[in-house]
């Protein structure tokens, strides 16, 4: 069902004047209220007065992920901090985290998002939600979690983990939606096989995933395999957390919210605008949060916006799924980790060097690393249980750095393929196109 | 002069431990004894050589990584309970063989054993108490 037939069917004309004028309150907001974006304006020379058509918007300067951390912790808040009544942040594990604050009004509006997406699942005030998304600052548990209500639908608020609890409610509940990262629905999927369920124990009708990137191939599997429709979700903490963009019943690239965030596709090596259809990263502009807006976010995400029409009848904007990153950074189990993490801990071990290589891969459901390291004179053993203590030990030093466990493995030296003298650092051999 | 054996990290590739025989044969380099211990990953070649800075050079040459450790070498009786006494005395002193890999050769007729021991001076110790032929390089090179 279409849950704001208003917002997400609106005409052409109707909408670019609405979002002109929603920019151009927004922009006169953050220059007033965040002395951030005051100084990075007159910097670059722009004056919200000179904001007149969208055309004007390329003007603006970009804001990235840095200046989000150097605002550490409530830097870029546009709002006195006694009317945040919500905070979220990323995790931090690579580098300092970036912090997220919500008005009543932001919340409603993450609220309504989160119904549309739910809508676009099928769902409606009827269905039973059953939220594996991790509660806490993480924005996934919360923000579903305030859609579901918003809408008058039953949340179950399970969080992540405990897989046996997570079926055993999914069945005596006979939760309708399924709402979780997909490598996590892989998993109950597989252990609802494991277990002697099948897709007709359960009463799942759509599952709603996303917080890392996933393949068709895995969708069809988990369709097959849960008996559901699979539909990707998009979001990022910076700007919101999930529900920025959804996936409708016909699969055919995410519904972005429109009314709420301006999206463009730019080349990410000139900051150029690209043209609809055109690959590229994606840059998203809050055009009605007022607790942390963020103007010309640069994502880093690589997409492209398609406008023709979609058979469901809504009239937003859609993106293509994210297929990779215009930075280094990996998302692994979920987790964003950048090659230079894993370079800083390798570093730390004696007799190590950085010629070093990640290889990233899925060979069933679960994402798994391999950094392979060059096995030095210092490092080598003539035993076998030495050099395995060792790996375990450099295995340990990253994962207490990047959260996530990696296998290690020695390699002979400059075995390691190299590329104008530096080794390849990351082999991601998981396919998301 | 103590032994000393040289290990070499080999990845489970193909045609690895033949580069590494080769690069020593062209230097002249002659393998007295050698073994490999291996996991699914990777291999590591020990080996007893005729010339320790010899082999040393041609494997690092070829980018191998190349290390030296100390081994306790012993003659044993090349009949049935030779090992089992050489380990005995071990046992009583309680000293833990990391490994050891054994040849013959046809110049004596006693089994030679390359011992790993994780303390090397102890278990010299004990094994020279205990009444063993320890065998140096000088030794080695004219069997």
């Amino acid at each position: 069902m279409i849950w704001n037939p208003i917002a997400e069917c609106m005409g052409k004309e109707e909408k670019e004047e609405m979002q002109l004028s929603l920019l151009q309150k927004q922009v006169k907001r953050v220059y007033e209220n965040v002395p951030f974006y005051k100084k990075k304006f007159d910097e670059a020379g722009f004056h919200p007065d000179d904001l007149k058509t969208m055309e004007d918007l390329s003007k603006i300067p970009f804001t990235t992920k840095d200046d989000l951390r150097q605002a550490y912790p409530f830097g870029l808040f546009a709002v006195p901090e006694d009317e945040i009544i919500e905070i979220h942040s990323t995790s931090g594990t690579t580098g300092t985290p970036v912090v997220s604050g919500y008005t009543q009004k932001d919340i409603d509006i993450w609220g309504e998002c989160i119904a549309r997406a739910i809508g676009m699942a099928g769902g409606d005030k009827h269905s039973k939600i059953q939220n594996s998304y991790g509660y806490g600052l993480f924005t996934g548990g919360f923000g579903i979690d305030h859609g579901a209500k918003y809408m008058g639908a039953t949340v179950i608020p399970m969080s992540s983990g405990n897989t046996a609890r997570q079926l055993k409610i999914m069945e005596d509940f006979q939760s309708d939606i399924l709402t979780c990262t997909p490598s996590y629905a892989m998993y109950l999927a597989e252990s609802l096989e494991k277990e002697g369920f099948t897709a007709d124990d359960i009463s799942l009708q759509a599952g709603i995933f996303g917080a890392e990137m996933w393949t068709e191939e895995m969708r069809k599997s988990l369709e097959e395999k849960l008996g559901i429709t699979a539909h990707n979700i998009y979001g990022l903490t910076e700007l919101m957390g999930p529900g920025v963009a959804t996936e409708c019943e016909h699969q055919t690239g995410l519904h972005i919210q429109e009314d709420h965030f301006y999206p463009e596709i730019i080349d990410s090596d000139t900051g150029e605008i690209l043209e609809e259809g055109q690959k590229g990263e994606l840059v998203l502009t809050n055009l009605t949060r007022e607790g942390m807006p963020v103007i010309r976010f640069r994502t880093k995400d690589i997409t492209a916006l398609r406008r023709d029409e979609c058979p469901c009848g809504r009239t937003t904007v859609r993106m293509d799924r994210i297929t990779g990153r215009s930075d280094d950074m990996l998302k692994i189990k979920g987790v964003m980790v950048y090659p230079s993490q894993i370079e800083a801990a390798i570093l730390q071990v004696d007799g190590l060097t950085a010629n070093y290589q990640i290889h990233v891969s899925r060979p069933k459901t679960l994402d798994e690393i391999e950094v392979k390291v060059e096995a030095s004179p210092e490092v080598f053993s003539d035993e076998m249980k030495k050099i395995e203590e060792f790996e375990r030990r450099v295995a340990r030093k990253i994962q207490n750095t990047i959260g996530i466990s990696v296998d290690v493995t020695l390699v002979e030296p400059e075995s390691l393929p190299r590329s104008e003298g530096k080794a390849i650092r990351v082999i991601d051999e998981r396919n998301f196109d | 002069m103590n032994v000393k054996q040289l290990s070499v990290f080999l990845e489970n590739k193909e045609g690895k431990l033949k580069k590494a025989v080769n690069a020593m044969s062209q230097k002249g380099v002659n393998i007295r004894a050698l073994s490999i211990a291996d996991s699914s990953k990777y291999g590591i070649l020990r080996l007893i050589v005729s010339d320790n800075e010899a082999a040393k050079e041609a494997l690092e040459s070829e980018k191998f990584t190349v290390k030296e450790t100390e081994v306790i070498v012993v003659g044993v009786k090349d009949e049935p309970n030779g090992l089992n006494t050489i380990l005995e005395i071990l046992e009583k002193e309680s000293i833990n063989v990391e490994y050891l890999y054994a040849f013959v050769s046809t110049k004596v007729d006693e089994a030679i054993v390359v011992f790993k021991i994780e303390n090397y001076e102890e278990g010299v110790k004990a094994l020279e108490n205990g009444g063993a032929t320890l065998l140096s390089k000088e030794d080695l090179d004219e069997i």
